[in-house]
């Protein structure tokens, strides 16, 4: 996947990102992070068609996401964005099943290959046994499990995820980030996810791109891109970094009174 | 389509030929059930044959299909707008429909509580198609807010529009010439009161050509009812089809409202019990249109018959009266459901 000099506005406004050009690596888990009002969500939103750019492409493959049948994209490039809405009573696997919409003509049930992308989607997700348990009724943590198994199942191999981890605790956020770099790197997806949580996505990302005022701060391996000067420049966060395990932390330095 | 559904579409279907059946047999004359079966088939006698088919059939066939445009309507409206509230009856559309048909009953009325020909069945069809889109176009444009729709400003401006709409009938109805004024409000009551053929035929045209083009978007409503975001990644092309879907339950509403009048809470209902019946995520449309058939059938043949019953004379009610006895509670229900958050 391929961003190209995109400028994204919403309506007359003053542009929120500003001729970013970005070259996603394939098969590999990408986290973009920034402060709140970065642009990281919005070009998110452009990279997947649900903004339209004021200027500038996104290539798929080479071709323009804007070009291509909507049909076609969805077949090839699977969202999720933030805020999904959850219908009252709708079972989890149910709502897995919606991920096969562009697969599915106009009536017939669902085809022995729907069926088993859902429950491969289900399985990736370890929420098999709650298959038929009402979405609703799920935990915080399972219930975003259930929405990321349904664009598993849309069976995309790009995935863009907008801050799939947010208003979880830590252990539901870690379940849900085991479950997105297994989809890079167990099915050789190509994964972009937007996150809030610097260590998280540290610790989890192939490749990091820190986000500040619409464009592109700073790009590559966690270790390599996560230094205190950058937190300070982007984030105005004074903050040591420390290496654990081969994967950068953020310790903010505190400022105690008295 | 889950088992649970196609049972409960086949048991209404079964319900609404039993209450059709009983409606055909029951009134002031009575005729039994074999007699209109035989009546039906081509058979019967004479006098037989004049109550069951001519004064009886128009009003039971336009009581059904007005009772699967109406469910229908208010089962795309509350599906596409996210709220249970929003149906033709609360957010305007028929009382924007009726606006258009009381204007053709008393501006081209020629005094005397009846109008010519094809104002009647031409001029007040289209005027209530008109009034209502007038109506859902209003009510559309000022609940979109950076281009989503929002559910609950729906309701709000749509009981606002409904109120505007009424207030212009209202006026109208004193403006007018006695008898007609006094024709619309008997029809403003929602009443399947003496129709006949030509009543049924506009609605029959728009249920046959409009509820395959509502099922046909079955499977893009169910990825709508996950958020707009998520729809249109799924290759849902959402603006184009809420836009074609909201015509459709326009068009399905003022018909329906053209033919009988703007029968109160049948639309609001018939989805929402469809819905907890089926256990669905959003009111199915087929088992909707049934059971709404069902209810305006079944409420018309109380409305006719039960003051008669209860030997208060042989009085008829206009159907509105006990859809909305009925409906009016259920409206409570939701609305303080809606309160406590969910």
């Amino acid at each position: 996947m391929h961003v190209e000099n995109l400028t994204l506005a919403y309506g007359a406004d003053a542009p929120v990102v500003t001729g970013l050009t970005l070259e996603v690596p394939a098969g590999r888990l990408t986290a973009i992070v920034g402060p709140n009002g970065s642009g990281k969500s919005t070009l998110l939103r452009g990279m997947s068609r649900l903004m339209p750019p004021q200027s500038g492409h996104v290539l798929l493959d080479g071709e323009d996401i804007h070009k291509l049948p909507a049909r076609e994209l969805a077949r090839r490039l699977g969202v999720l964005p933030q805020g999904p809405v959850t219908p009252e009573g709708i079972t989890a696997a149910e709502l897995v099943s919606r991920g096969r919409h562009p697969h599915r003509g106009l009536f017939g049930r669902l085809t022995s290959d729907d069926d088993s992308a859902i429950d491969e989607a289900l399985a990736a997700v370890e929420l098999t046994e709650l298959r038929d348990r009402p979405v609703d009724q799920l935990s915080g943590g399972q219930r975003q499990r259930v929405w990321i198994a349904m664009v598993l199942a849309q069976g995309t191999a790009h995935l863009l995820l907008d801050e799939p981890t947010t208003y979880l605790d830590l252990a539901h956020a870690v379940d849900v980030m085991n479950v997105v770099h297994a989809a890079a790197h167990t099915s050789g997806r190509t994964v972009v996810v937007v996150l809030h949580d610097l260590t998280l996505a540290a610790q989890y990302a192939d490749h990091l791109v820190v986000m500040g005022a619409g464009a592109i701060a700073a790009q590559g391996r966690p270790a390599d891109v996560l230094t205190s000067g950058l937190l300070d420049e982007v984030f105005g966060l004074q903050a040591t970094v420390v290496e654990v395990g081969g994967a950068p932390v953020v310790v903010p330095d505190r400022r105690l009174a008295g | 389509m889950k088992s649970r559904t196609v049972v409960l579409s086949l048991l209404f279907a079964a319900l609404a030929v039993a209450v059709a059946l009983l409606s055909l047999s029951i009134g002031t004359s009575k005729v039994p059930i074999a007699d209109v079966i035989d009546v039906l088939l081509g058979g019967g006698r004479r006098g037989q044959r004049l109550i069951v088919l001519d004064l009886r059939l128009p009003r039971v066939a336009t009581g059904l299909l007005v009772g699967i445009a109406f469910a229908v309507s208010g089962a795309l409206l509350q599906t596409l707008s996210r709220n249970a509230l929003a149906s033709p009856d609360i957010v305007g559309v028929n009382s924007g429909a009726s606006a258009g048909a009381v204007a053709v009953i008393v501006l081209a009325g020629s005094g005397g509580g009846n109008i010519s020909g094809f104002a009647g069945q031409v001029g007040i069809p289209l005027a209530a198609v008109l009034g209502g889109l007038l109506a859902t176009v209003v009510v559309g444009a000022l609940s979109i807010q950076r281009g989503q729709v929002d559910g609950g400003r729906v309701v709000l401006i749509g009981v606002g529009i409904a109120a505007a709409a009424n207030s212009l009938v209202a006026w109208m109805l004193v403006i007018g010439d006695v008898n007609d004024a006094g024709r619309a409000a008997a029809w403003l009551a929602g009443s399947l009161n003496s129709r006949e053929w030509s009543d049924a035929v506009p609605v029959l045209i728009a249920v046959v050509v409009l509820l395959p083009v509502a099922i046909m978007f079955n499977r893009d409503l169910s990825a709508m009812v996950l958020g707009d975001d998520v729809a249109s990644s799924l290759g849902v092309r959402v603006a184009r089809i809420r836009l074609l879907l909201l015509i459709v339950a326009t068009v399905l509403a003022a018909m329906a409202t053209a033919a009988a009048g703007p029968i109160a809470f049948v639309a609001l209902v018939a989805p929402q019990v469809a819905l907890r019946l089926t256990r669905m995520e959003r009111p199915p449309l087929v088992t909707t249109a049934l059971l709404g058939a069902v209810f305006v059938v079944l409420a018309d043949l109380l409305a006719r018959n039960g003051l008669g019953w209860l030997h208060f004379g042989p009085y008829e009610l206009p159907v509105g009266v006990l859809t909305a006895a009925a409906g009016a509670p259920y409206l409570l229900h939701l609305i303080g459901r809606q309160q406590k958050g969910r």
